[in-house]
């Protein structure tokens, strides 16, 4: 043995360590990973002797070469190895390159739980609070489980050092085992009083992020903030406490009232910028909180934009940028003060510092009025030129748009100005997704602004002519959607419809969905110029026109795209069928002309035949209202329609082997889970529930039927006085033929000059009635503000956003406040509560709770409009009582996870609302008590300054 | 919540990197390379917090770096970290690092990425702030140096007589050794 280790010892005498790894990738620049190859080589080499010092040596230069990029998971085993040794030096070793390369899905964690327990319960308070450290970087739920009564237990070790970083671990704990938060929460609450500064600031810490997820757990706890924020003299726990105030408020407008006073008087006196901006935060939070209940809280919001203005005025680039983001806080709630800055505001724009300019961009959403709105946007036009990095451009972009488009257009007074900034856009380049947002600003503003149409229109096509003529002008082919499109629908606006189909026709090599969009609008165009033809009897052009088109067709047709194949065909069809019927006219045509006059034979024609555009036309006829976005989701369900029950009922497994089946595949997810019963319809069938889908379309009012012009089923008589008023038109002159960069300067110019002749003009218009905004360079231009929805819906109807899906902290949106049974009655059954026997009783609770949910998550399924999963969804429950339990579970997860609990909520404040009282009094109370103390306690907090010096 | 800590140079080189989330090493090497290039490219008078970062965190989550020298500190966090707070705790950082190294460079950094480990834990656990005294962290670390030079005693003997040959540069000296001169009676041996 003695000779084995005497061995060794000579052996490691020529390894190399760490040092000389460094050493010798720095002397090999040039062919590093040669290097490092072989170094990994002797790695190996070290792992597989016995002497544990040699590997321990050997991980720690793989834990430097981790962090180069090299992956080290194969030595996991070797790693653990070190982690066990009994000297702490080596053990430290393996304890880091375990937190820097394990991750809470490696199967090796299982292989460590017993080693981490007794760590944890070293005497030695360093050797605990490795394995702490180490292990809070990859906890898996199953190390959670299996320790959390271990690290229950440190939270009461007398030692401080190991108490905070027990508390700390505790948060990752409830991460991935959320079940072990309700026995753990009141000894949570006992560490938020512990006598070590440390630890009481590892409690609130974990708290405050505790809290992010169902703040209403920890409203119990304000009387201690509150105790905690008028004592402590530690800047970085107040700022958390702070925060987290801020988080509550919401909730208790009561406590907001409370907090002002005192938030204030900190503002007032803090030198530390960090704990003044935190509190300007939360009085912030809280303003917006009560503003609905207070009459005014005037002083205080002044309060805290001119402290903001301060901030925003500082030399320091952080002071600025807080200050505006805070800024934008208030913006959403008091719009009015935060105009006052709008110089200020303005100025940040020009700032060189892109994050200031991003945050004073958002802050410009509420600077703009009719008056400015161009001037701001040629500024940003300005910007947008000299912007490097798509990420600043793209966010000026939809920056643009969403002012502009703010409120249906609100402060747009020029839109063939706006159209033409549009039309510029998208002519620069941006990240892929801009040219969507573009086309579809287009299509919106044209749709609702009839006036513009013509303009537009002409945009357009003037866009699809030049993009197909000149290779060198780029533009977004996003754009030539839109642009197609609009050409198509309101072709009657088109000037030259013929250049138009020729440009068109052109385009090759376009994306799946924007060809078969060209070759739609193809066809109206083309419907459009056979009645031109057919009016003015010029069959042979219209025969020209038909083959030109079909060329195209033939094309398409051969697209590997089946959408564009299947309207290339359809409309290939179409117009042959026309080109027939013409080319008959032609030979009968000519045969008349023989016989007969030109003159009588129109007459003829007008009279007796119909027109074959006529019957081209009647496939576009309609016009398009903007549609609510929500409006498909309020229809509501018919009477006798009921979404629950079962279309076919399901079939139940007979077969005695499914049990054991399913409960493997809890587990492991095999195929079999897939199989869903088909009830397979017969021809009849299918017949007759066609029938009735038609008759029941037929009867249905929300159903948008081809033929009937759409009538606004809010039946709201405003909006149709509102078409009636004769809208005057724009005679415009179409703007130069080149498409050069800066039209849309002009209408500055315009502008400046019609505010001249204002006065004289103004009595011609309806003045508007705010003072601000009597500025009006163009004629009022209607814009279809109102949108579709079925009757009775509202836009504003709340539905829950199914938003935050890969929220980590999902999993601790647990109810505290839930009866789940009276911990706080026994504490000393803690330890207790995580057993088995307790969690079943859990169990049983938590199945009372599932049925709110039930209802709401349905309909949640609904809205996806996958009928097949509340099918699976169904069979999954019914399917076997024996693992019903098991599943019920589950759900009850998956409803705290998807946070439909509103419905429990209103129950349990109804039961809490005498508690909730006395808790509040019980603030009111310690809160006056404090409030004489409070002035000195603030200037205790304020003059300790944060542990580092203040920033500088 | 803290998402990582990163320490790298001016030339994007990692010289510390703490993920507190799982992210694949090619992924983490990847974080490394765009955060180097968002933060490099910005001037030393603007300021410190920086969004963007489409590879870590997302929307809810800032940059927050301070540079020194050759080196950048950035931390990556969510919204429930003060952004003014993060900014001290980065100086609490390198002040500790400069008081554990005596005038720290990046070559310290360089050579002892373990003890800027071990350094870092002791203010940041799992992604969450663990002590911000200075005096605290130092007293932690002295503590478990102590321990380590006690396990070390005279096991560590060798070890350390290894290294000090390895930095010892045998070619040079033994050029530099001097012989004596051969006497010369030698020389004079007549036989």
């Amino acid at each position: 043995m003695a000779l084995k280790k005497v061995k060794g010892n000579i052996e490691r005498m020529f390894d190399k360590n760490l040092t000389d790894l460094v050493r010798g990738i720095r002397n090999n620049k040039e062919n590093e990973a040669k290097y490092i190859s072989e170094r990994m080589e002797d790695i190996k080499q070290e792992l597989r002797q016995d002497n544990l010092s040699v590997k321990s040596n050997a991980i720690a230069k793989l834990t430097y070469l981790q962090m180069l990029g090299y992956d080290i998971s194969w030595a996991g085993f070797n790693i653990i190895e070190v982690m066990s040794s009994s000297k702490f030096t080596l053990k430290r070793i393996g304890y880091l390159s375990a937190s820097q390369s394990f991750h809470c899905d490696s199967e090796l964690l299982m292989l460590t739980t017993n080693m981490i327990r007794k760590e944890l319960n070293s005497q030695n308070q360093y050797e605990a609070g490795l394995a702490l450290t180490s292990l809070s970087c990859y906890i898996s739920t199953d190390l959670a489980r299996d320790l959390s009564n271990d690290i229950l237990t440190l939270l009461s070790s007398t030692k401080p050092y190991i108490r905070k970083k027990a508390v700390l671990m505790m948060y990752k704990v409830f991460l991935k085992y959320p079940d072990a938060l309700r026995p753990a929460f009141p000894r949570l609450k006992e560490k938020l009083e512990d006598p070590d500064p440390g630890v009481q600031s590892a409690a609130v810490n974990v708290v405050c992020e505790l809290a992010r997820k169902n703040p209403k757990n920890y409203l119990s706890l304000a009387p201690v903030f509150f105790k905690l924020m008028t004592t402590s003299t530690n800047n970085w726990m107040l700022i958390k406490i702070i925060k987290l105030f801020g988080a509550l408020t919401p909730l208790e407008p009561r406590l907001g009232k409370k907090l002002i006073e005192p938030l204030t008087n900190l503002i007032h006196s803090t030198s530390a910028m960090s704990l003044l901006y935190e509190c300007i935060n939360t009085v912030i939070a809280v303003l917006i909180s009560i503003s609905s209940g207070m009459p005014n809280h005037a002083a205080s919001i002044q309060l805290c934009v001119q402290k903001l203005r301060i901030l925003i005025e500082d030399s320091d680039q952080n002071l600025k940028y807080l200050g505006l983001l805070a800024m934008s806080k208030i913006l959403k709630t008091h719009p009015k003060s935060v105009q006052a800055h709008k110089d200020l505001i303005l100025q940040c724009l020009e700032d060189k510092d892109e994050s200031i300019r991003l945050r004073a961009l958002d802050l410009l959403y509420g600077m703009v009025s009719k008056k400015n709105l161009m001037e701001i946007v040629k500024k940003l036009m300005v910007h947008m030129d000299k912007a490097e990095g798509t990420v600043y451009r793209d966010e000026l972009l939809s920056k643009i748009i969403l002012i502009c488009s703010q409120n249906n257009y609100q402060f747009i007074t020029n839109f063939e100005w706006y159209i033409t900034v549009l039309v510029e856009l998208a002519q620069m380049e941006f990240g892929s997704k801009q040219g969507h947002i573009i086309g579809a600003q287009l299509m919106d503003v044209c749709i609702r602004v009839q006036a513009i149409r013509c303009f537009t229109v002409a945009e357009m096509a003037q866009i699809l002519d030049i993009y197909t003529s000149t290779s060198q002008f780029t533009i977004m082919q996003e754009v030539l959607y839109a642009a197609a499109w609009l050409c198509g629908e309101f072709v009657g606006e088109l000037k030259y419809p013929e250049q138009t189909i020729k440009a068109m026709i052109k385009y090759k090599m376009l994306p799946q969905h924007i060809e078969s969009v060209f070759i739609q609008n193809i066809l109206k165009i083309f419907t459009f110029i056979i009645r031109k033809y057919e009016m003015n009897d010029q069959n042979d052009d219209a025969l020209r026109i038909c083959d030109l088109v079909c060329d195209k067709l033939n094309e398409s047709i051969k697209s590997g795209e089946l959408e564009v194949q299947e309207r290339a065909s359809t409309s290939l069809m179409i117009i042959k069928i026309v080109k027939e019927e013409f080319a008959a006219k032609n030979s009968t045509d000519n045969n008349k002309i023989l016989e007969d006059d030109s003159n009588n034979e129109m007459n003829l024609k007008s009279e007796n035949i119909p027109l074959i555009a006529d019957e081209l036309e009647s496939l576009f006829n309609g016009e398009l209202n903007p549609v609510a976005p929500k409006a498909q989701r309020k229809v509501p369900v018919p009477d006798g329609l009921d979404l629950d029950a079962w279309i076919n009922e399901p079939i139940y497994d007979t077969d005695s082997d499914s049990e054991p089946e399913m409960m493997e595949n809890l587990f492991v997810k095999s195929e079999k889970t897939k199989t869903i019963y088909y009830h397979e319809p017969t021809e009849e069938d299918i017949k007759k529930s066609r029938e009735a889908r038609k008759c029941e379309q037929q009867n249905n009012p929300h159903y948008l039927k081809s033929n009937i012009s759409f009538e606004q089923p809010n039946g709201n008589g405003a909006s149709d006085t509102y078409e009636n008023i004769p809208v005057a038109e724009l005679n415009l002159n179409v703007p130069l033929k080149v498409l050069s960069q800066k039209r849309s300067d002009k209408y500055l110019n315009l502008n400046a000059k019609s505010s001249k002749k204002k006065r004289s003009k103004k009595k011609k218009y309806k003045s508007d009635s705010s003072s601000d905004e009597e500025l009006h360079p163009g004629p009022v231009i209607e814009i279809k503000r109102d949108m579709e929805l079925p009757e009775g819906a509202t836009l504003s109807d709340g539905d829950s956003d199914p938003s935050q899906k890969d929220d980590p902290h999902k999993a601790l949106d647990i109810d505290l406040n839930l009866p789940a049974y009276d911990y706080s009655a026994k504490p000393e059954t803690i330890e207790n509560a995580l057993r088995p026997k307790r969690d079943k009783k859990h169990k049983k609770k938590s199945s009372e709770k599932e049925k709110p949910y039930k209802g709401s998550k349905l309909k949640h399924l609904n809205e996806n409009t996958t009928s097949n999963k509340i099918v699976k969804e169904k069979s999954s429950k019914k399917k076997s009582d024996r693992h019903k339990e098991n599943k019920v579970i589950k759900e009850t997860k998956e409803g705290n996870l998807l946070g439909f609990d509103d419905e429990h909520v209103e129950k349990v404040k109804e039961v809490k609302k005498e508690k909730k009282e006395k808790k509040t009094k019980d603030i009111k109370e310690k809160g006056e008590k404090k409030k004489k103390k409070s002035s000195s306690g603030y200037e205790e907090a304020i003059g300790i300054s944060t542990p580092s010096k203040e920033f500088q | 919540m803290i998402k990582a800590i990163l320490v790298f140079n001016n030339h994007g080189k990692p010289r510390l990197s703490k993920f507190y989330q799982y992210f694949p090493e090619d992924m983490q090497q990847q974080i490394i390379k765009e955060t180097f290039q968002l933060v490099s490219k910005r001037d030393d008078n603007v300021c410190n917090f920086l969004e963007g970062g489409s590879l870590i965190g997302g929307s809810d989550y800032k940059l927050i770096y301070r540079h020194y020298a050759t080196l950048y500190f950035v931390f990556c966090v969510d919204s429930s970290e003060s952004e003014l707070g993060i900014l001290d705790l980065i100086q609490v950082f390198v002040e500790t690092l400069d008081k554990c190294f005596e005038n720290v460079c990046e070559l310290d950094l360089i050579f002892h990425v373990d003890k800027v480990h071990y350094i870092l834990n002791e203010l940041v656990m799992g992604g969450m702030v663990l002590e911000t005294n200075m005096t605290e962290i130092l007293t932690r670390i002295e503590d478990q140096n102590k321990m380590e030079k006690q396990e070390a005693g005279i096991a560590a003997a060798p070890a350390r007589a290894v290294s000090a040959v390895k930095n010892m540069n045998i070619p040079q000296q033994i050029k530099d050794i001097k012989l004596p001169d051969i006497p010369q009676a030698i020389k004079d041996l007549k036989f």
